[in-house]
């Protein structure tokens, strides 16, 4: 298996950032911001993917990250075709490539994959010719989830540039905190990752980490909460939720260490008052409901990036 | 009347040194002259060298039950082509190698095939399931030649040390997969600032360490019971400078630890995985290059006795799978000789005979096989191979059923050319005069 290549100068998939230039980058962002646009109008359709077909392949489970990006898909006028095999493939016996493979046959213009293992996306970019984009792979990367991070970030706070963003819990499990702790640094962002000694890496590159929640609280711009999976109490990972909520829950008290009308985050989906407490989420500093409606945005830009390319025309119907 | 076989112009080097060119004649499976003479059938090595046949003391041949994986006949026809006479086959297949019949199927199937011969190892529990001792003493009788139960890391401590002494009066090695499996859980990769990065679960060196160190003392405890038998443990597969360094200490001790190390965790590191391609994939896992470092210098030094392959072949479909649900093994027995010539004599500068002796005669040591010699009227089992063509790896061509791995496309020299068990070409690859026998 070789390694993703691609054309000079122009990603030919999106599984993290690392092919992606600061520029590329900052591109994609503003078109989201037009596909935003798109998304205000009464009729919110463009004919930008007109024939093009998208397959969603979902060997993980997630109703909204799929729906999404199938919606994204359809706004833009493709085609879609949804594959939500979760473990059911593997189970009868037929291999992710199997399953992808016979996909193929049918005629597919890009693929946007998501499974629990890491490298899912690269793999599939090894057996396929055609465009991926990682729709989350195990706890590696989750790119498009941290450009409608960055995205929403940018609308509130204008330029990521010195701003503080802390982000609060499980890390070493969340690829939602790698691909952020990727891209967030590279738009001039300082990354604060926190969370309790066993849930928390020593190292991770383009971020500073520590088990003191005060201090990535402290005077930061931007709290972005992680979901905490309850199985982490069962593994022994944590004692127990009551002590988490002890001393990890992001509540008004202590986000009165943050800037004052700090942003709160959560990529969702909640666990209301475990790890963010239910008024916090509902606040006026919560951005939740913005990054789900900025989602299927950035989702519009990457696959019209990849599809067509970033200097394609893009009218509206 | 003339000898079997005459191969002209080869230059010999063993465990012990190396002896320039010589005629070397075969007769009734031994060498007969290293100076030449008449004989049937006369091949000229000119830019070849011959050493003694390599032994690997760790493969697995996955047969009985998982031929689709590998079988004897395409395990047994890997190994001659990379050199091999002799070969330890593990015995973590469908059902477990822990009944004579089984050591006995292994030993009558592996003699039909006229390839490299064959030593089973046997479990060393029943069923591998670490809570009973296999019947050692009909093991050995049936041709064991050591008990392990590899695959799986003998959690029960307890076990071990009964099964040390036990194996010990039947002058048997025991030999450990080396990992502590409340330490490795999951882990599909070395554990560090990589597998972090990737989001991969990892297996950290203390794993390993952890492991040698108890088994160490298990080994000082068997020994204070075990007066009139020594118990000998061999610790497989090696793979972190951490571990080494318990193993050195225990040698300063006197204990008798013995330690085996595999091309890959010689040639790759955990940077490797960065591809998140399973064929990288394997346990113990690829370490850093600080570890490479360190098994390198123990295997020059000593204190690594031998090389062994782990041959662990798998089908392409369960190597497609992703990275946690993929199988760990790597199948390098066609690669593994002219990997370690390339990568550590030609480019490290470490020294050929020593690297023939951790092929050959540090294994067999290890085993109680006697050594073979280059010499007038030891057996003629040896290799022949090509010190200076250059030639990429090409799974392909491999015999084993897994044909691919992490080498791929490596421009390698030091590759097999020609592989004799007692004076019967078992493998032989365009050497002129040589009768093609297909």
């Amino acid at each position: 298996m070789g390694t993703v290549t691609s054309v000079p100068g122009r990603p030919i998939h999106l599984l993290d950032f690392a092919h992606w230039s600061t520029p590329q980058l900052e591109e994609l962002l503003e078109t989201s911001q037009r596909m935003a646009e798109v998304l205000q109008r009464p009729v919110k359709k463009v004919p930008a993917l007109t024939g093009f077909t998208v397959a969603t392949v979902f060997f993980e489970n997630s109703t909204r990250t799929r729906l999404s990006f199938e919606l994204a898909a359809r706004r833009m006028s493709a085609d879609v075709l949804s594959f939500s095999g979760a473990t059911s493939s593997l189970a009868k016996g037929e291999s992710y490539r199997d399953t992808l493979l016979t996909l193929d046959a049918m005629g597919i213009d890009a693929y946007v994959i998501r499974a629990d293992a890491a490298g899912v996306g690269h793999q599939a970019a090894t057996w396929l010719g055609k465009p991926i984009i990682n729709a989350g792979d195990g706890w590696r990367a989750h790119p498009t989830q941290a450009l409608l991070d960055a995205y929403t970030l940018r609308e509130v706070l204008g330029s990521l540039e010195g701003r503080k963003i802390a982000i609060v819990g499980d890390i070493v499990h969340s690829r939602v905190a790698r691909s952020n702790a990727e891209l967030l640094p590279r738009l001039g962002a300082d990354v604060w990752l926190a969370g309790p000694a066993t849930l928390l890496p020593p190292t991770l590159p383009g971020a500073r980490l520590t088990t003191r929640l005060e201090e990535a609280l402290q005077d930061a711009d931007a709290v972005m909460v992680l979901r905490l999976q309850k199985e982490r109490m069962d593994r022994g990972l944590l004692p127990s939720m009551s002590e988490y909520m002890a001393t990890y829950q992001i509540n008004e008290e202590r986000m009165r260490l943050a800037q004052p009308n700090a942003w709160v985050l959560h990529p969702g989906p909640m666990n209301r008052d475990l790890e963010i407490a239910g008024s916090l989420a509902d606040g006026p500093r919560s951005l939740i409901e913005r990054q789900v409606a900025h989602g299927q945005a950035v989702r519009m830009a990457v696959l019209y990036h990849l599809l067509v390319g970033p200097r394609g025309g893009l009218h509206a119907s | 009347m003339p000898a079997d076989l005459l191969i002209r112009n080869l230059r010999l080097v063993d465990g012990r040194g190396e002896y320039g060119k010589a005629d070397l004649l075969i007769e009734d499976g031994c060498i007969a002259s290293l100076e030449g003479g008449e004989a049937q059938e006369v091949w000229d090595a000119q830019g070849l060298m011959a050493t003694p046949g390599l032994c690997d003391p760790h493969a697995h041949l996955r047969d009985p039950g998982q031929e689709a994986k590998e079988d004897l006949a395409s395990g047994l026809r890997a190994a001659v082509q990379g050199g091999y006479t002799d070969l330890v086959s593990m015995p973590n297949t469908s059902p477990p190698i822990d009944t004579p019949a089984a050591v006995e199927y292994l030993l009558r199937k592996s003699a039909s095939l006229n390839l490299a011969r064959l030593h089973p190892s046997a479990a060393l529990t029943q069923g591998q399931a670490g809570q009973l001792l296999t019947e050692a003493h009909a093991l050995a009788r049936a041709g064991a030649i050591l008990l392990t139960d590899d695959g799986q890391t003998n959690e029960d401590a307890g076990l071990l040390a009964l099964g040390l002494r036990y194996a010990a009066a039947q002058n048997l090695v025991v030999a450990v997969h080396a990992e502590d499996a409340s330490l490795r859980r999951n882990g599909v990769m070395n554990e560090g600032p990589l597998s972090v990065q990737l989001g991969l679960p990892g297996n950290p060196a203390a794993a390993e360490a952890a492991r040698v160190a108890r088994d160490l003392e298990v080994l000082r405890q068997a020994m204070e019971w075990s007066p009139h038998h020594l118990p000998r443990l061999h610790v497989q597969h090696l793979s972190t400078a951490r571990a080494l360094e318990l193993i050195t200490l225990a040698h300063q001790q006197g204990l008798p630890v013995t330690t085996e190390v595999c091309p890959h965790h010689l040639t790759l590191t955990d940077q490797a995985l960065s591809s998140l391609d399973p064929v990288f994939k394997v346990a113990p896992p690829l370490r850093t290059a600080q570890d490479v470092q360190a098994l390198t210098q123990g295997l020059l030094d000593g204190r690594i006795d031998c090389i062994a392959t782990d041959h662990a072949p798998h089908t392409r479909a369960e190597k497609d799978l992703d990275m946690l649900r993929a199988p760990s093994g790597i199948a390098s027995l066609e690669v593994a000789f002219a990997l370690l010539y390339t990568r550590l004599y030609l480019e490290q500068s470490f020294p050929l005979v020593t690297l023939i002796e951790r092929f050959t005669d540090g294994p067999r040591r290890i085993l109680g096989l006697p050594p073979i010699r280059l010499a007038v009227g030891q057996e003629a089992s040896l290799m022949l191979f090509d010190p200076a063509t250059p030639r990429p790896v090409n799974s392909a061509e491999f015999a084993t059923k897994a044909r691919f791995g992490p080498w791929e496309g490596w421009p390698l020299r030091g590759w097999p050319r020609a592989t004799l068990v007692r004076g019967r070409t078992v493998f032989q690859n365009a050497i002129p005069g040589a009768a093609d026998r297909g």
